[in-house]
């Protein structure tokens, strides 16, 4: 097959550098694509996800949680015109297992071939999705979310790489006395999304490398989705019966296994658009064209699977419908250095939330844990969950930094809609929790000094400095001005409990 | 924190490296003098001053032993420091070398480790070669008792290696008033003991350095006649001559401290001549003021000019950290060319100019440390003093140079100071405030700076 092919590539060459134009740009965009969307998960500035935060915004999970409708819509009409070129050239988990799948080929050529479609699983995955979403399973919904998938990956495995490189370079420029780079903390935000992040690397690799796109065509709910669209394509893939010489060539390039030679035809549901295969062709079979609505006018076209896709459309209304209904439930000696003692965790009865998340049940209704948010945080606030229920979903927590007032950038960055958007003035006004005093570690009662720092950094004015009973101030928190922003229990100088520490909300609210 | 290491130790190396272009040029002295002059420390000989008293010459340069070398501590916790004693030794070798012979030191200095590495340093030359200041630092409420403060006087002598002091002064008298002086040095007998000390030959010379309360200064003076002080130790530079008072009305300007001792025929010995250093790292008009005038001397020997030109003192303190500061003293003083009225005059004019800088008087000399709640503050006070110099404090978000200005300071704070020894960490608690000898408010000021910190973090300057 190989030397067939060698032979024909010279006068075939002109036309199928044609036949690559597509391919080309197809690549050309997915490179663009997923180097813009990496360094959202990188840039610790925020300046990256001001300029192209919206590549998280149009990924199709998230616009589902978030009910963008603009964007479901946008996508929805992408795949019935052209299929599912969302998935080579927009989803980033897609474009990365194109990048395993290339190096695979490499190793060996022509190495896939036509396999059945595993529908059963496919549906059984799309449904383990939707129930998860209405039941509010929501460490499910992380797992099987391909966008998230992508975030963990390069959150928990190149943003430490980043950060260091930063860091060497904030190290060469404090010794030319260079204020371009300055040092970031790196610190470990817990195992637990390492864990699935390496996990689902090495499966997708090794997945990809082998077969090429099982995961979308199996796994994946927004490939199932997509394809049930894809199917109508208004541009498909067709084979040219006439011209076909049944080498299989483009089956065997296929990385999602949809070319049935013998049959002469192809399972649009799972083809990604990727255009590998008309290149491949040396007879200049397959060609992507304009087929119109009618089905019938493709040579491949199966007539059963139609009312199948049918029945299958109406089970993303279904989808679409249920994710707003659950949305609209839900209204959300001199010299020298004392030691300092690291902070621990206050054992809080609810968790916090970081403002914008409306309540706890909205941000774990619409999380996909993609750790975007967590990447974003600059104060160290923000960090995965460890339990299972909402594991990896973010939550706040005050022992390395507090919720600083100016800064929005998780409201900003969640595609979501998990946190939603807020601005600065907003945001302090969010009342995401309160403060409570803790008597037994509070330094004026402890140490007999003047403190007061929580009532100095409390940027409402909640709390109050009053007199003691050993005539030392102690502080008196108005939980009604609180906002739960965490100033106090970081600055509290109580170690390693703060004497001041806040409580989450379920529900949060203007004040 | 790391980094702040590192560019010490560049600077160390630095020093090194310099030090052994010293040494080579000093083996061919007698060769072809093609190399620059600057790089030879000690063109020509010390300048000394006579103790009335004792006859004996003293160096118009003292070695101050407060701000000796550190290094990391190996195998140490991330930050901690400890003395670099080699670095220690060499200094002291080439400061012997040069004609230095007056060592001041404090057993409350560098953690308490001064008096030993200076004795260490000292105890490998001749006694007679040099002369040893050290003071009774009973500041401690613990220490007040007779006991404790004899004490600290013969661990002194056990850590410099001696059995006499040259020159034993009463530490920093004046803070915390007469109250302080009675239960330090009179109530408990402690003076009456050191004057038999004296009498008995193992304190050659007994004096006291001064800080804060004029009315102990005074009262001192006053009892001259009684307690026959051989010298005094007061605080003297060019901006604490006439401005002390205008930066703290607690304080007093040395003009009058310095008549008073005149008059009464008692030697002076200066400190803080530099003022921790700020009298080098000034604002750059300011620098450049001073080098247009004399283009080939730093902008520190000015301040030693000036600290020395006044006849009655016996001699200037420096806490020489880096051999560069050694060679650069050295060559101011060797020999001292006196401050003419014209260069008196224009002095004092940089002081007035000086003054309109809103820098915090903080000399770096650690007495508030360690914070119990982990605060630097000298550190936090420096790294405002070096924005203020270098002109980014922006004080309005409408000025040009605002978001470069926001920026410099707030990234060059983070390095300069670890995050959670910054001031908003300051919880106003005071404890650091009676050790100050320069009476600043500390809390007041960390408040200040840290408030001034959040609008910028906030950007609403």
């Amino acid at each position: 097959m190989e030397l067939n092919e060698k032979s024909n590539s010279g006068h075939k060459r002109k036309r199928k550098s044609a036949d690559n134009t597509l391919k080309t740009l197809r690549r050309l965009l997915a490179v663009i694509s997923i180097l813009l969307i990496t360094p959202l998960f990188l840039d610790f500035t925020g300046t990256w996800q001001t300029l192209f935060g919206w590549m998280a915004k149009i990924q199709f999970l998230p616009a589902v949680l978030s009910l963008n409708v603009l964007v479901i819509v946008g996508l929805l009409v992408l795949t019935v015109l052209f299929g599912r070129l969302y998935c080579s050239v927009i989803c980033p988990l897609g474009i990365m297992q194109d990048g395993f799948a290339w190096f695979g080929k490499k190793a060996k050529k022509n190495r896939y071939s036509f396999s059945k479609a595993k529908s059963i699983l496919r549906y059984l995955m799309l449904a383990l999705m939707i129930v998860s979403l209405i039941a509010g399973i929501s460490s499910m919904v992380a797992i099987l979310a391909p966008y998230s998938a992508y975030g963990r990956i390069v959150s928990s495995l190149l943003q430490p790489v980043w950060i260091w490189g930063n860091n060497l370079l904030a190290s060469w420029a404090e010794n030319h006395d260079s204020y371009a780079f300055y040092q970031v903390e790196f610190w470990s935000k817990g195992y637990g999304v390492l864990v699935v992040a390496v996990t689902t690397l090495v499966i997708l690799a090794i997945l990809a490398w082998r077969n090429g796109r099982t995961y979308c065509n199996t796994i994946c709910p927004v490939g199932t989705v997509l394809g049930f669209f894809s199917r109508f394509a208004l541009f498909r893939i067709v084979i040219d019966k006439s011209k076909c010489v049944d080498c299989k060539l483009c089956s065997r390039n296929c990385k999602s296994a949809c070319i049935d030679i013998p049959a002469h035809q192809i399972d649009y549901s799972r083809c990604v658009a990727c255009f590998d295969c008309i290149g491949k062709c040396n007879k200049g079979a397959l060609s992507y064209r304009y087929v119109g609505l009618s089905p019938k006018s493709t040579d491949s076209t199966d007539n059963s699977n139609v009312d199948g896709s049918r029945r299958q459309f109406l089970t993303v209304g279904a989808l679409l419908g249920t994710s707003v209904a659950a949305s609209a439930a839900d209204k959300f000696v001199d010299g020298g250095l004392a030691t300092i003692e690291d902070k621990k965790i206050p054992e809080r009865k609810t968790r916090i939330a970081p403002p914008g998340a409306v309540s706890l049940r909205n941000l774990h209704q619409h999380c996909t844990a993609c750790q975007l948010c967590i990447s974003a945080c600059p104060n160290g606030v923000l960090r995965p969950q460890t339990d299972i229920e909402n594991f990896m979903q973010p939550e706040s927590s005050y022992e390395r930094g507090y919720c600083r007032p100016e800064c929005t950038r998780c409201s900003d960055v969640c595609p979501a809609g998990a946190i939603k958007p807020l601005d600065a003035i907003g945001k302090s006004s969010v009342q995401i929790g309160h403060a409570v005093w803790v008597k037994a570690n509070c330094v004026p009662v402890t140490d007999g000094v003047e403190c007061g720092n929580c009532a100095r950094h409390c940027p409402t004015g909640a709390i109050t400095m009053v007199e003691s009973d050993n005539g030392l101030k102690i502080p008196a928190v108005n939980t009604e001005k609180c906002i739960g922003c965490g100033a106090c229990e970081n600055l509290c100088p109580a170690r390693p409990f703060s004497a001041i520490y806040v409580e989450g909300h379920e529900n949060h609210r203007f004040i | 924190m790391s980094n702040n290491i590192n560019r010490r130790e560049f600077l160390k190396r630095l020093g090194i490296g310099s030090t052994l272009t010293g040494l080579a040029l000093a083996g061919c002295k007698n060769a072809e003098k093609a190399v620059p002059e600057i790089t030879d420390a000690a063109e020509g000989e010390m300048t000394y001053r006579k103790n009335p008293k004792t006859g004996e010459n003293v160096s118009i340069l003292g070695y101050g032993c407060m701000r000796w070398p550190t290094k990391p501590v190996e195998g140490g916790e991330e930050g901690e420091e400890e003395i670099d004693q080699e670095m220690v030794n060499r200094l002291v070798d080439t400061a012997l070398e040069h004609g230095v012979n007056y060592f001041d030191t404090s057993p409350a200095y560098c953690k308490g480790k001064s008096e030993g590495a200076t004795g260490i340093a000292l105890s490998r030359h001749p006694r007679d070669s040099y002369y040893i200041a050290t003071k009774l630092s009973n500041f401690a409420p613990q220490t007040h008792s007779r006991e404790a403060s004899i004490a600290m006087y013969h661990n002194s002598l056990k850590e410099l290696q001696t059995d006499y002091i040259d020159y034993l002064l009463l530490h920093g008298v004046g803070m915390g008033g007469m109250e302080e002086l009675h239960s330090r040095y009179l109530d408990n007998g402690v003076l009456d003991f050191l004057l038999k000390e004296r009498e008995e030959g193992r304190i050659k010379n007994l004096g006291f350095s001064y800080h804060g309360d004029i009315e102990v200064f005074d009262w001192l003076l006053e009892r001259h006649d009684e307690y026959k002080w051989d010298f005094v130790q007061i605080q003297l530079n060019y901006l604490d001559w006439q401005h002390s008072k205008e930066l703290n009305p607690r304080n007093t300007n040395a003009e009058y401290l310095y008549e008073e001792l005149r008059k009464r025929g008692i030697p002076a010995v200066i400190m803080e001549p530099l003022l921790g250093g700020r009298l080098a790292k000034v604002p750059d008009h300011i620098a450049n003021r001073l080098l247009q005038r004399e283009p080939e001397q730093s902008v520190a020997s000015w301040a030693f000019r000036y600290a020395g030109s006044y006849p009655d003192v016996l001699t200037v303190l420096s806490g020489m950290t880096y051999m560069e500061h050694l060679e650069d003293n050295l060559k101011t003083y060797s020999p001292l060319k006196t401050l003419t009225e014209d260069e008196f005059a224009f002095l004092h004019e940089t002081a007035d100019l000086m003054m309109q800088y809103p820098t915090i008087p903080c000399n770096d000399c650690k007495y508030c440390m360690p914070c119990p709640y982990g605060i630097d503050i000298p550190a936090n006070m420096l790294h405002y003093n070096k924005c203020v110099n270098e002109d980014n404090i922006p004080t309005s978000s409408q000025s040009p140079t605002y978001s470069k200005a926001r920026r410099a300071f707030l990234v060059s704070l983070d390095r300069s100071v670890p995050k959670l020894r910054q001031a908003n960490h300051c919880i106003g608690c005071g404890q650091c405030v009676p050790h100050c000898p320069q009476g600043i408010d500390i809390p007041g000021e960390l408040h200040r700076i840290d408030e001034y910190v959040e609008k910028l973090r906030q950007q609403t300057v």
